[in-house]
Formats: C-alpha cells, sequence, structure tokens
C-alpha cells in the first residue's frame, strides 16, 4: 500500500510510467465552456481525486480522460495512445477492455439481477456469460453483496446498489477505474464503506482511479488531488509549497 | 339539504380537480411535450375518423358523378333510337396503360345541337380530345410516350372536375367521325345520366362494409388509447409529488383524468386541423386508382358529433384506467411490484362469445337482395373475436417470454425488459396486431366473394398471349385484315391471326356454326386449306379426335343466329352451305391450344348478312421479355378502333364493383397501418427518452451501438413476432367464421402472409426510424446528471 | 479537553499504576498528543491533594510510577458531574485562516493560491487520518472521524470563502 509519503510527483511532460495524461484539453457544451485547460498525468496504480464544487467541469474532465467525450482542443494520452486519434469503435472497445465505470446513480440496468449486471462489462468485452457471471460473483463477494446476487437493482439499497456498481467495474480487471461521485447518493457512513471497498480493491489489483467528487472526506481516500474551478484543472500536488 | 350541498361541493372539487390536471398539462416543459404527444396522436386518430365519417359523402359524390356522365344510361347502347339533332355517337374507348385505367369515349355527333357529357363545353372535332388534367400530366410525361402516341389526339381542353369522378382520375373525350352504328362498344346517346336510384345494396356488399369499418375503426381506437396513455411514466411521478402534498388517490386520478382531457380536447382541434388540411392535399393523392375531390370529404353529422364527444370521453377513461394497478403513494409510483401472473380464462371469454354469435349466423347472408345481414350480432361478434387478439397477446408474451433466457447481451437486456415488464412492449404493438387480424379476415371474406363474382374465363393466365376483339366498322373484311396486317408489323409482336367470325343457326334446328371469313391468306392459318381462290369455302373439321361440332353437310340451310325475339319478325337471310365447299382439317391456333371448328368462306363465298353480327377475332402472341408489348398491341388496336377490346388471359375476370371496393378497403388498411406504426414509433423513442441515462452508462462502459440497436429491435420484435402469429390465426378464425356465414370456403389459406407481411414490415421501419434516436441518446449527454 | 478528569474516568474502571495510566490514555485519546510521565505525576497529585483519588499501594521499588491510584467516592462524584455538564460549543469566531486570507487581499497577495496551498495541507492531513481510520479499530475510527469531520468543515468553509474570493476582495480593501 503507498503511503502519503511517497505519491509521486506528477510530471506531465515525462511519458515514463506515465499511465493517462491529459495535456492542453478545452471542451465547451453550446457556449459555456466546460472545462478550459487540464494538464496532468496520473501513473499506474494511482488513486487521484477530482474536485471542486458542483458545475465546475469535473464530470467533463473524466468523460474526455475516458475517451466518452473527445475534446475540442488537446489530448488525452492512454498507455502511449492519443485517444483522439482513436475512432469511436476503437475507444469504446478501450473503455470494454481497459476502463471501469462508476457513477452516482441510475446505471444498473433495473431489468437484469445484481449478478447479472455486474457481469455486463465482461460479457460486453466478450467472455462467456458462465465464466462472467462467475467472475462477478466473485466481485460481489468481495464488496460484501453476495446476498443480493438474484435480486434486481429496483430491490436493494442504494449502498448495496453502489457495491454491485463498484463490483461491476472491478469485475473487469480495468487498469482505470473511473468514478463520478460514487458516494453522491449515499449517507457518509455507506459512503465511506464503498470508498474503503473501491480503493483496497484498486489497490490490490493495481488499477488506477480517476475519482471525481466534491466531498473532501472521500477525495481523502486518494494519493493526490486534482482541483477543477471555472473549468481549469490544476494539478495540487504540483502547486504544494508554492506560496 | 345536506346532501344536496355535499354533492355540489363533491362537483366543485371534482371540477377543481380537472382544472388542476388541465393546468398540469400545460405547464412544464415536459407537460407540453407529453399533451402534445397526446393530441397529436389522438389528432391523428380523429382525422382517420373523420376520413372513415366522410366515407358516405364519398361515395355519394362519386355515385352521382357517375351516374352524371353515363353515355349509356339505358344499358341497350340506344340501338333503337333514331339520329337526330341532339344525338351522338360515343364508342366506349376505355384503355389501360400499364395497369392504369383510363376513362375515355370517342364521341361523334350526329346532329347540330349534339348532348354534351358533363366537364367538357363542346363535343370534339374528330382529330381532338379534351383530356382531365392527370392525363394530360401522364401524356406530357416521359413514361406516358407510349400512351401519347395511342391518344395522339390534339389536346384541346381539359375536363373539368364536374365530369371526373376523382382529381386524379384519367380520362378523356376524343372527336371521331366514322364510329359505326350503335351495337357493341358504340352507344348512341339520346340522354347523358342516369337519373334512376341503384338498387338496394346487395348484402354481401353489406357485410363487407360493415366488416370493413370494424375492422378499420378498431384499431383506430386502439390508436387513440394508446396515444392517451402517451408519457404516463412521467404523468405517474407527477401525480406522486401531488400525492405527497397532500391530494388522496381520488384527487390524483381526477388530476389525471383533467390531464388527458386536455391533451384529447387539444387532439380534437389537432384532428380537425390535420383533417382540414389533409382533405386538400389528398385531391392530389391516388391510391390504388382511387382520388377524391377534396370538396367531396364531409363527415356525416351524427358520425362528426360521435367523434367530438367520444374522443374525450374515451382517452379519459382510457387513463383512469390505466391507472388500475398502479398505486400513486406519497413517495412514488408503486406498480405491482410482481404483478400476479395474467390469468387465460377470462382473456379468452370475448373471442368465445365472439365466434358464438358469428357461428349460427352460417350460411345466413346470402348474395340475394333479400337477405338480412343481422349487422348487430356481426358486428358484435367480429369485434369480440378481434378483441381476443389484444387480450390474449400479454399472456401469450408473458408465458413465452418468461422461459427465455436471452443469448447475447443484446438478447439478455431484451429478454430481462421483457420479463419485467412485457405490458408496455405488447401495448404497442397490440394495435398493430389487431389490425392485421383484421385485414386478414376482411381479406378472406373478399377472396370468398370474389369467388362468387369472379367469371372464370376457363383460360390459362398467359401474359404471352393476347386476345383481341372488335366489331369493325360496317363489318367491313378490309378492316379486319388491316389489324392483322398492323398486329403484325407491331413491336413485341411474335405472331398474330385475325378473321371475322359470327355464329350462325342451322334453320329449324336448335345447332349452330362457326363461320369465319377471311382472305385466302387469313384461312390458311386456320385449317390447312391446300389452294384457294376467292370464292371458295370449306367445311372444316378438328383434328381426329377432338371435335365437338362436326360442320354441317353441304346444302344445309343455315341463317344468321337470332336469338333475339324482337328479330323474328324480319329472320335474317337464309343461306345453304356450298355443294363446292371443301372439307379440311383445322390447324391448331397459333396459341397451341383450340382449332376452329365450322364453315370458313372466302370474301367471294360470303353470302348477303352473314357478317353482320360478326365480330374480329384477333390472336396475339407476343415475343418473351418484351415488357411493353403489350401496351404497343394495345396502341395498335386502339388506332384502328378505339372500341376494340384488348383481352389478357389472367385466368378470370372480376366483378368491378368488387375490385373497387377492396381497393378503397386496401387503402384505408393500409393507412391505418401507417397511423400505428405512427404510435409505435412515439411511443418507442418514449421508453428510449426515459432510459436516456442508462443507455449513456451502458456507451461508457463501451458497448457497442449494434448490441444496443440488436436489444431494441429483440425487445420489439418478440412481441411483434408473436402478435403476428396470433393475429394470423385469430384472423384466419375470424375470416373462417365470416366466410361460413355466406357458405363460402376457405379461398387460400395462405391468405395472412401478405398482411402479416405488411406488420413485420412496419415494425422494421418503425425500428429503423427509431434508431437516429437511439443512437442520439447513446451520447454520453445522458451522463450529466439532471 | 480537562485530562485530570479523563485520568479520574480511566480509575473508575479500577485501580491503575501511573505508567498504566499513560499507557491506556494514550491508547484511547492520545493519538495527536500523548501523556508526558510528568503531566499524570501532577495531575495525580492534585487529584491526590484533593481527596478525588487515593493511593491504594506502592509496589516494592523507586519512583512515583510504582504506586497504585483508585478512585474515590469523591472522585466518582467529580466524573459524574463532568459529564453530565456539557460541552460549550466552540464557535471559531477567531479563525487564523480568515486573520490569513483578510490580510492576503489586504496586501494584494493571491488570496487563491493561499486557499489552494491550504487545501493541500488539510487533504494531506485528511488523507493520513483516513489511513489511520480504515486500519484501526472502532474508537481509532470515531476519533479520526471526529477530526475529519472538522477538518471537512474547514474545507468547505474554504471552498465558500474561495466562491466568493472577488467579493471579499472588494469588501476587505473597500
Amino acid at each position: 500500500m503507498m503511503s502519503t509519503g511517497t505519491v509521486p510527483a506528477a510530471d506531465p511532460t515525462a511519458d515514463t510510467g506515465v499511465l493517462l495524461s491529459a495535456n492542453g484539453l478545452r471542451k465547451t457544451y453550446g457556449t459555456t465552456p466546460a472545462l478550459d485547460g487540464a494538464d496532468f498525468a496520473i501513473r499506474p496504480g494511482e488513486i487521484v481525486a477530482v474536485m471542486g464544487p458542483s458545475g465546475s467541469g469535473k464530470s467533463t474532465l473524466l468523460h474526455c480522460l475516458a475517451g466518452i467525450v473527445p475534446p475540442d482542443e488537446g489530448q488525452v494520452r492512454y498507455a502511449g495512445r492519443e485517444l483522439s486519434a482513436l475512432s469511436d469503435a476503437e475507444r469504446s472497445a478501450l473503455r470494454r477492455s481497459d476502463f471501469g465505470f462508476v457513477f452516482q446513480f441510475g446505471q444498473l440496468v433495473p431489468e437484469l439481477t445484481c449478478l447479472e449486471n455486474a457481469a455486463l462489462p465482461l460479457r460486453l468485452a466478450g467472455t462467456r456469460r458462465k465464466e462472467a457471471e462467475a467472475q462477478a460473483a466473485r466481485w460481489l463477494e468481495r464488496l460484501e453483496v453476495d446476498d443480493v446476487r438474484h435480486h434486481r437493482p429496483g430491490q436493494v439499497s442504494g449502498g448495496q446498489g453502489q457495491r454491485v456498481a463498484v463490483a461491476r467495474a472491478l469485475a473487469g480487471m480495468p487498469r482505470v477505474v473511473f468514478a463520478d461521485e460514487p458516494t453522491g447518493a449515499l449517507d457518509s457512513h455507506n459512503g465511506e464503506r464503498v470508498m474503503q471497498l473501491l480503493t483496497e480493491a484498486a489497490r490490490e489489483t493495481q488499477a488506477a482511479v480517476v475519482l471525481v467528487t466534491h466531498e473532501s472526506r472521500v477525495a481523502a481516500y486518494s494519493d493526490r488531488e486534482i482541483v477543477v474551478r471555472d473549468g481549469r484543472a490544476r494539478d495540487m500536488s504540483a502547486m504544494a509549497g508554492a506560496v | 339539504m345536506t346532501a344536496q350541498r355535499s354533492g355540489g361541493a363533491r362537483l366543485r372539487t371534482a371540477a377543481r380537480d380537472l382544472a388542476m390536471g388541465g393546468r398540469f398539462a400545460l405547464s412544464g416543459r415536459q407537460g407540453w411535450v407529453r399533451t402534445l404527444l397526446t393530441a397529436v396522436g389522438v389528432g391523428l386518430g380523429v382525422a382517420m375518423l373523420l376520413l372513415a365519417a366522410s366515407v358516405p359523402h364519398i361515395a355519394q359524390v362519386r355515385q352521382e358523378r357517375t351516374h352524371a356522365r353515363d353515355l349509356n344510361p339505358s344499358g341497350d347502347y340506344g340501338q333503337g333510337e333514331k339520329p337526330g339533332d341532339r344525338t351522338l355517337l360515343a364508342a366506349d374507348a376505355k384503355t389501360t396503360y400499364h395497369g392504369k385505367e383510363i376513362y375515355g369515349y370517342a364521341l361523334q355527333p350526329e346532329g347540330k345541337h349534339p348532348l354534351v357529357p358533363p366537364g367538357i363545353d363542346a363535343l370534339p372535332a374528330p382529330g381532338r380530345m379534351y383530356v382531365s388534367p392527370a392525363l394530360k400530366k401522364l401524356l406530357r410525361s416521359d413514361e406516358g410516350g407510349e400512351l401519347a402516341r395511342r391518344l395522339d389526339s390534339r389536346i384541346v381542353g381539359t375536363i373539368g372536375d364536374e365530369g371526373l369522378e376523382g382529381p386524379q382520375e384519367l380520362a378523356f373525350y376524343m372527336g371521331a367521325e366514322k364510329l359505326s352504328p350503335p351495337g357493341t362498344g358504340t352507344a348512341r346517346v339520346t340522354r347523358i345520366g342516369d337519373t334512376e336510384e341503384g338498387g338496394p345494396i346487395p348484402p354481401v356488399v353489406v357485410l363487407l362494409g360493415v366488416v370493413a369499418c370494424v375492422v378499420l375503426l378498431m384499431p383506430v381506437a386502439v390508436f387513440i388509447g394508446a396515444a392517451a396513455r402517451f408519457g404516463g411514466d412521467r404523468r405517474d411521478r407527477r401525480l406522486a409529488a401531488l400525492r405527497l402534498v397532500g391530494a388522496d388517490a381520488a384527487m390524483a386520478r381526477r388530476v389525471a383524468a383533467g390531464e388527458s382531457l386536455v391533451g384529447a380536447v387539444l387532439g380534437l382541434f389537432f384532428g380537425a386541423a390535420v383533417f382540414a388540411l389533409g382533405r386538400h392535399l389528398l385531391g392530389g393523392v391516388s391510391l390504388f386508382g382511387l382520388s377524391v375531390f377534396p370538396s367531396a370529404v364531409v363527415p356525416g353529422l351524427a358520425l362528426g358529433a360521435l367523434i367530438v364527444l367520444g374522443v374525450p370521453v374515451t382517452a379519459v377513461a382510457v387513463s383512469v384506467f390505466a391507472l388500475r394497478g398502479v398505486a400513486i403513494e406519497p413517495l412514488g409510483v408503486v406498480r405491482e411490484a410482481e404483478p400476479g401472473r395474467r390469468r387465460l380464462w377470462w382473456r379468452l371469454l370475448p373471442p368465445l362469445a365472439g365466434a358464438l354469435l358469428l357461428l349460427p349466423l352460417s350460411g345466413e347472408v346470402e348474395n340475394t337482395p333479400q337477405g338480412d345481414v343481422h349487422e348487430v350480432q356481426v358486428v358484435g361478434g367480429v369485434l369480440l373475436l378481434l378483441s381476443g387478439v389484444g387480450l390474449l397477446l400479454p399472456w401469450v408474451v408473458e408465458r413465452l417470454v418468461a422461459r427465455l433466457n436471452g443469448g447475447g447481451v443484446s438478447g439478455q437486456l431484451a429478454v430481462r425488459r421483457l420479463q419485467l415488464n412485457s405490458g408496455a412492449a405488447t401495448r404497442a404493438v397490440s394495435g398493430i396486431t389487431i389490425a392485421v387480424a383484421g385485414a386478414i379476415a376482411l381479406q378472406m371474406l373478399f377472396q370468398g366473394v370474389a369467388k362468387e363474382t369472379t367469371v372464370s374465363t376457363g383460360d390459362r393466365a398467359d401474359a404471352q398471349r393476347i386476345g383481341v376483339r372488335y366489331v369493325p366498322v360496317g363489318q367491313s373484311l378490309t378492316g379486319s385484315e388491316r389489324l392483322t396486317a398492323a398486329l403484325r408489323k407491331t413491336d413485341g409482336v411474335r405472331r398474330a391471326t385475325g378473321y371475322l367470325e359470327s355464329y350462325q343457326q342451322l334453320v329449324g334446328k336448335d345447332k349452330y356454326v362457326a363461320v369465319g371469313v377471311g382472305s385466302c391468306d387469313t384461312l390458311r392459318e386456320i385449317a390447312a386449306v391446300g389452294s384457294c381462290r376467292d370464292g371458295q369455302s370449306f367445311r372444316v373439321e378438328a383434328p381426329r379426335g377432338k371435335g365437338e361440332v362436326p360442320p354441317p353437310p353441304a346444302g344445309t340451310k343455315v341463317r344468321p343466329d337470332t336469338e333475339d325475339d324482337s328479330q323474328d319478325s324480319k329472320p335474317g337471310h337464309v343461306w345453304k352451305v356450298p355443294a363446292s365447299a371443301r372439307t379440311v382439317t383445322a390447324l391448331p391456333d397459333i396459341w397451341g391450344e383450340d382449332s376452329f371448328e365450322g364453315l370458313l368462306l372466302t370474301p367471294g363465298a360470303m353470302p348477303k348478312g352473314v357478317t353482320d353480327d360478326a365480330v374480329y377475332v384477333g390472336r396475339v402472341q407476343l415475343a418473351a421479355g418484351n415488357a411493353d408489348a403489350l401496351e404497343h398491341v394495345r396502341t395498335t388496336v386502339f388506332r384502328e378502333d378505339p372500341a376494340a377490346s384488348v383481352i389478357t388471359f389472367t385466368g378470370s375476370e372480376r366483378n368491378g364493383y368488387f375490385v373497387m371496393m377492396q381497393r378503397v378497403i386496401l387503402a384505408a388498411a393500409v393507412g391505418v397501418m401507417v397511423l400505428i406504426g405512427a404510435s409505435l414509433v412515439i411511443s418507442m423513442l418514449e421508453q428510449l427518452r426515459e432510459r436516456k441515462r442508462q443507455l449513456a452508462v451502458l456507451v461508457a462502459f463501451g458497448t457497442r451501438r449494434t448490441t444496443l440497436g440488436a436489444s431494441v429491435l429483440w425487445q420489439s420484435a418478440v412481441p411483434v413476432v408473436l402478435g403476428l402469429v396470433l393475429a394470423s390465426g385469430f384472423g384466419m378464425l375470424l375470416g373462417w367464421a365470416l366466410l361460413r356465414l355466406i357458405d363460402q370456403p376457405v379461398a387460400d389459406w395462405l391468405v395472412f402472409l401478405p398482411m402479416a407481411g405488411v406488420g413485420a414490415g412496419l415494425i422494421a421501419v418503425v425500428t429503423l426510424l427509431s434508431l437516429p434516436v437511439l443512437w442520439r441518446l447513446m451520447r454520453p449527454d445522458g451522463l450529466r446528471s439532471e | 479537553m480537562s485530562i485530570s478528569h479523563a485520568l479520574l474516568g480511566l480509575l473508575e474502571t479500577g485501580p491503575r499504576h501511573g505508567y498504566d495510566l499513560k499507557r491506556t490514555f494514550d491508547a484511547k485519546f492520545g493519538q495527536d498528543r500523548p501523556l508526558h510521565y510528568g503531566q499524570v505525576y501532577s495531575t495525580m497529585s492534585r487529584l491526590l491533594k484533593n481527596g478525588l483519588v487515593e493511593v491504594e499501594g506502592i509496589e516494592p521499588g523507586e519512583g512515583p510510577e510504582r504506586k497504585r491510584y483508585a478512585i474515590t467516592d469523591a472522585g466518582i462524584t467529580d466524573v459524574q458531574q463532568w459529564l453530565a455538564t456539557p460541552e460549550k460549543p466552540e464557535p471559531y469566531l477567531q479563525s487564523t485562516l480568515y486573520t490569513k486570507l483578510v490580510l492576503a487581499l489586504l496586501t494584494g497577495r493571491d488570496g487563491a493560491a493561499l486557499l489552494d496551498v491550504q487545501r493541500a495541507e488539510h487533504l494531506r492531513l485528511m488523507r493520513e487520518l483516513t489511513r489511520r481510520k480504515t486500519e484501526g479499530d472502532l474508537a481509532d475510527q470515531l476519533i479520526c472521524d471526529h477530526a475529519l469531520f472538522h477538518l471537512e468543515a474547514d474545507l468547505r468553509w474554504l471552498e465558500t470563502a474561495a466562491a466568493r474570493l472577488d467579493k471579499l476582495a472588494q469588501e476587505v480593501r473597500a
């Protein structure tokens, strides 16, 4: 487990050991700039919090990093590949194989059981149903929601649902987990438990985590933070000691 | 006193709740969207109903016009009339061009002040013609080139609306100068227009009309019901919010009723507007050869009033009824989470009752003017039987889907979705299944009726064979020989033969003999006459073993057939079979089928009067592979004589009345299906929009578009396929029951295929139409929290 | 926090040596500031003087830690009174952070930078507390949470202040 003392100083210019990096990202929805400059790098296994007030552009940053939306300007590089140079299909394939996602709410398919939901990314990536569900079941156990595997999302509590979502995000053994306010709909106790399980599992599987949150207690589970304000993202570990 | 006051108070409360619902319907973007969807849906249904309500008037106007331009109102071609100052000769010059029927007459005045058919100012001079606007357009278009060659008179004017059945009708009146005297094909016109009322409508037609109405309007009613439920989920959530601030369940129901009332009333106005607008557009549309004047499209007063009152009431009833099984609680909408399994027994009752209503009527509806149709019983039976499709479909879908497991991700998503809530998906397609079932039954009934009214020509269907029949002017041989020669030179014709033929009676006997007249060249094609000179005659025997009526021996007295009693006063000229007549053997005709049997005469051997009732018998064999050959032949024949008939061998001939009706109903069935397709698109889009966020999440995961598209397709395909199977079954059951009414066997059990195909095609189109929206909803915008 | 009351409370669970007292205190409450032996010794003599504790026995050997202390009835009453008296909520009106912020703005320095640095520092501490919390037992968790909630409150205030820096700058300079 990493200690705070050994947080690697992020250097966007150095490519060695960098898994995911952003360079001069800009994105505008209509006339409102949602993202107005972002430069930073994330190393494998690192847990990075993206913080900032609501509407500051955190989610847009996450969407750009995950290749869900293409930025208007700038580049996102993942494992040496430039995301905007990939086709939509290639980016989709990348998200299936290398990324996992946890959102704040409404992410589980209501008709599928919790187990089927958790197995979904594996199945999308081509794993056979039996095998995918077996793997997903292990993750449900790991996240302490084994007992609701045959329930539908509508029949479980918010905390359980969110754990299912985390299990789903991790089941495919992604290299990066993107979590957008994963505890936003939970009370603080449940939220912290979900964060604890998420970070433990991520560290175990050496997955990097991009954690979008406005709660500092959730961000405290990260190794370092990036602050987004008015669309500008700043790497705070680079800022430390500036004054 | 107290009761009264509380009654009044209750009324006021209800009115207040309804008004609140009305305000909800119009407030906020979502409210507007929902109301607009309902209004559009209801409006389309209303427009359809108004159109249906206009049918009686349309038919009446059409019939009036058809009657008003009748050039042969007496039906006897004016053969007994004398030429006069006002009379004219009219040769029936109706022709067909690439399957389009063209109404037309060649007109020749007999006096100074001839009658003029409606729609034109004066009779066209020879070589001139009046045409309908649609025909003018066709003649000037590229595809009308061959027709322009056929109708080569100069256009001097257009036929006005009052002379046409519909704005898109193809019609012409051309001037002529050498028409034959009245007889087959040509009439002496002494008055224009039939003032007589048509006889009572035959019961079979009434039956067809009644069944058609039920079958076409039932899906429209289902559609209006579906439209009233557009956006229901959102509405329910809003009602839940209302319950939170203290409304009781009854109040929520009244608010819901108020909301749909606004949608329905707006829909009524919208429908009226669509109808008014569509009326005008209708003038430019021609479906299956039918077009209608906008001015004729006027709904009947009673039917119109029924629509204006019935639609809002239905819409409100449906939306209140839809709340059954949905408990709107203050903290949200509770659908019966695990609704009890659907039960079968009560779903079987209505169709069974329908069958019980229909079956006792077996053979009751005779094709006679006196038959009783038992309309109420028939309508009830058809309604109940058809409702069985809608009632059984949810049960069937539920039972079958429960067993499915879904193969790939797309299949799994679709199957699980259907297992959890098959109701919505089933509801969306139930309208179309009812429409398909109805259309199948109607089609079967038509086939049965058509069989009763179709005259089999006893011929083998053959697109390569064309027969030509006409009466040459003055029964002249020259005309006959000229046409044969022209046919031989026509593009696409391989072989052509033709001669004049008449039937003569053996004097004093009830026996007849066919007499063919033609030049030696012509006769050589009919029989092995060998050497031939003008003045010779031949007794033609059929090839061995094929003869039926051997030709009479020489010396037999023969005279023109006097079937008609009126001619008894001046019996035809009697002649004898010449002693010189050589007996020869007939050759097979150019179609290789029949051969001539009787007497063949060269012009020189022709006794007086023998050709008085002769007709030209032409046989044409087309060269294979020339698609336009038939049109070329028609042109050649038309130019020889517009009144000549060109006969194609389709094996049967239909009663025109039913052909027409079948077209109307086909057109209407297509309209209903398109309408329901529209509602399917709307509900599909609505469903997709409800799942916007989920779709965006799935896309974030890297789900392929094709996976989601396939899932949507599966989800609608499963209920649709089951629905079509059920619809086919019920349609054929109903069709069989209806055929029993007129005592006809089922003509073709495969009749369900085309209709089921149309239904399936419609679903494919709906899915296709919803895909762009699916793609759009798959954009990550959905991830942004609301 | 009243150390004397905390030690008195610990003694209520049973007589202890001074060294034992210190260890128990550190384990339960002293995550941030362990007690010095001297502190325990001086506190115990004050409590002895006031009759709230008594020496139950002295082990053989040298030094104050050899004394075994036990709570008296007066001592139990005192603990009872202390627990029953509510703590006064701290209004935190005298905030160093606020002072720094106003001064930075008054002197034309970058207020946002100050806030960012402070946030980074807060988060650093919060991370440490979070880690201690996930590794520790329930007592550790509760104590760390207490601190974390306070730090979170600080950070929230920082965010709020950051969002209104411009207006604050205007007012301060006016």
